[in-house]
């Protein structure tokens, strides 16, 4: 390091402490990833026989698109009640006392603080036929016959929608919390009343975190094997499970590997629809 | 002080403000504004006045007392149902809008239509004289130029009070005069009556037709300019507004106007007793200003000696040390070549004239 020249770039020392991080990415994600490219584009389980086979099966098979949009759906519905969810409490963490920021932010937390199958079969003791919900109503007189919960698109959602609600809040808080307060006292003194300051201030200025939120919710929802799998049951298929099916029972490699390939490309061009979204609002102030 | 044209009068009735903890933020504060005025709230950090221009905007609900703005109590009304413009201190423009947009906000939540709004704004922009900006996101603009958007989008709503929160604290100090100006030219123009908080006691004194001095709290005096710098009612007052030397001394004869007192630094000097009249035989401390004091030849006056000289472009000011130990600021204006004082110079200092020295019950 003595010798270095006057002139040398204090940046460009950054790079090499990425090194070993990027050296593992290469090793792990990246190289595995190739290989499974390689292994999508073979007609064969033996992967003998190059060719697109793979792709047209998924493509004009009704039964995988099925899976394939029902794994789709199933995040943006998951994404819209934590985003219903959660901007409210990330809202209310903005305006009290630092002790009760300290309990909201503990509360939204808490679902990182377990295991994901702990939570998901605390889940299954409240969605069942004789779980918390229906043996209440059921003792309340409000229903008969227990209701079916369990293994339905709802709970999956429920379930999911607790599970992934830190990946939410969390942007929303931080977004939230750079947005001036004086802006809200503005608004207000200018005449606007609490809605027309929410939509018109605070919403746009929070975009930035809703983007992040929604992206990140999105992401873990439609990928979360363990919850989809224990809250959905046999009945319902998402497109992990289905992978996992034809890579683990049937041996179909190839098929398996497409099936990702497919999903990825699938998840890439729904989050990139939010970034795009997101950078033609003017509230995206890094511009 | 004529009532200015569309003004409306704003009072402050005995309003008190406890935070939750109980500690007092301002007390039984009363002002009686007329319309059309430009007042200052002067006073140093953590004196209330913020609370206090808060409370008058209702963001804050006072704990006790009144807030009346023409001839309506305002105090159950929601902040925008009062009307009362604010400039805030860090301007508060919405990042998001356009130039236009930020004017034009106000208008919109009153349901104005788009063209009327667009041309009111246009309007006021180049009241403010930015026409060209209208297209311009906030953070395009100067700090200067944001703050005339600022204002600009305050006035778009009439207001029938305009409330500034340190309005030229972010501003160099050549911009600031020109902002000064220009808030006094346009508040002039609309005949708006103006509240402008402050810690700045020079910015308080040249822009306001009266000055409202805030200490812990406490309304400590509300009156001119000149009132206040001359004729200041507290030791607080005589100190914060403008600089002071503060003398000890004890009284020899005093009545209602002229007070004759002994300061410890040796001399006898006539000063205006301004808290009411003062006992014979009683510790004082005197107020005296830098600029009140002068050099003289003769054995008139007290002796000291001097330290530090510094040249501050139009006055020397020096720092004297009395025979009692205490030190003094001496104000000289720079005339030609001044005689310069050589660190260490004995010299004798007194009064320019009588009664330019203010003296208050010492506290001890």
């Amino acid at each position: 390091m003595g010798a270095a020249p006057a002139s040398r770039d204090v940046t460009s020392h950054g790079m090499g402490l990425a090194a070993p991080l990027a050296l593992f990415f290469l090793v792990f994600f990246v190289a595995p990833l190739l290989q499974l490219l390689w292994l999508s584009l073979h007609n064969d389980t033996a992967a003998l026989h190059w060719g697109l086979g793979q792709y047209l099966h998924f493509l004009t098979d009704p039964f995988s698109l099925s899976v394939l949009g029902s794994t789709l759906l199933l995040g943006a519905e998951v994404t819209a009640v934590c985003l219903l969810l959660g901007f409210p409490i990330a809202w209310l963490h903005q305006r009290v006392g630092p002790r009760l920021q300290t309990i909201i932010i503990l509360i939204v937390l808490l679902p990182l603080l377990t295991s994901v199958v702990v939570r998901t079969f605390a889940w299954i003791v409240i969605l069942g036929r004789q779980g918390i919900i229906n043996a209440t109503l059921q003792s309340l007189g409000i229903i008969d016959t227990p209701l079916k919960l369990l293994y339905t698109q709802f709970g999956v959602v429920i379930a999911l929608a607790q599970v992934q609600m830190p990946l939410m809040t969390l942007p929303l808080i931080t977004a939230l919390g750079r947005i001036d307060p004086n802006l809200d006292d503005a608004s207000c003194s200018l005449g606007a009343g609490s809605w027309r300051t929410f939509f018109r201030i605070v919403l746009p200025l929070s975009l930035p975190g809703v983007i992040a939120g929604c992206t990140l919710t999105y992401a873990a929802a439609i990928t979360a094997f363990i919850t989809q799998s224990l809250i959905g049951g046999g009945q319902m298929l998402f497109m992990p499970m289905y992978l996992y099916q034809q890579a683990s029972t049937l041996q179909n490699w190839p098929f398996a590997s497409a099936i990702s390939i497919i999903f990825l490309l699938a998840v890439l061009a729904v989050v990139s629809v939010f970034t795009t979204l997101g950078r033609m609002s003017r509230g995206y102030g890094g511009a | 002080m004529a009532e200015a044209q569309g003004g409306r009068s704003l009072v402050v009735d005995a309003v008190t403000h406890r935070y939750p903890s109980g500690a007092l933020a301002v007390e039984n504060i009363n002002l009686d504004i007329k319309g059309g005025e430009i007042i200052a709230l002067l006073g140093p950090s953590g004196c209330g006045k913020t609370t206090l221009l808060r409370i008058i905007a209702g963001f804050i609900a006072q704990t006790q007392g009144r807030i009346i703005i023409g001839d309506d109590i305002v105090d159950a009304l929601p902040p925008n149902r009062r009307a009362v413009g604010i400039v805030f201190q860090n301007y508060a423009l919405f990042p998001h809008l356009s130039i236009s947009e930020n004017v034009g906000y106000g208008l919109a939540a009153r349901g104005v239509d788009k063209a009327s709004r667009q041309r009111e704004a246009q309007r006021l922009l180049e009241l403010v004289q930015l026409p060209a900006m209208a297209e311009r996101l906030p953070r395009q603009l100067s700090g200067g130029q944001q703050q005339r958007v600022a204002l600009a989008r305050a006035l778009a709503i009439k207001p029938s009070i305009l409330l500034l929160d340190e309005p030229f604290a972010a501003l160099d100090k050549n911009l600031r005069l020109d902002m000064q100006i220009e808030i006094k030219r346009l508040q002039r123009v609309s005949g708006i009556t103006t509240l402008i908080v402050t810690h700045d006691q020079e910015e308080a004194l040249s822009m306001a037709d009266r000055v409202a001095v805030l200490g812990h709290g406490k309304l400590e005096q509300f009156g001119t300019p000149s009132d206040v710098y001359d004729r200041p009612q507290t030791l607080f007052v005589n100190t914060f507004v403008g600089s002071s030397n503060r003398m000890p001394g004890v009284v020899v004869s005093a009545d209602r106007t002229a007070a004759k007192i002994r300061l410890d630094a040796g001399t006898e000097i006539i000063a205006r007793p301004a808290g009411g009249a003062l006992a014979e035989g009683r510790r004082v401390t005197v107020c005296i200003r830098p600029e009140h004091l002068q050099f003289v030849g003769d054995e008139t006056g007290f002796a000291g000696v001097v330290g530090m000289s510094l040249p501050l472009g139009a006055t020397v000011v020096h720092e004297v040390t009395t025979a009692d130990g205490s030190g003094v600021k001496v104000s000289q204006a720079r005339v030609g070549e001044t005689r310069a004082l050589e660190n260490g110079a004995a010299v004798r200092l007194a009064l320019l004239a009588p009664s330019l020295a203010n003296a208050f019950p010492a506290t001890l």
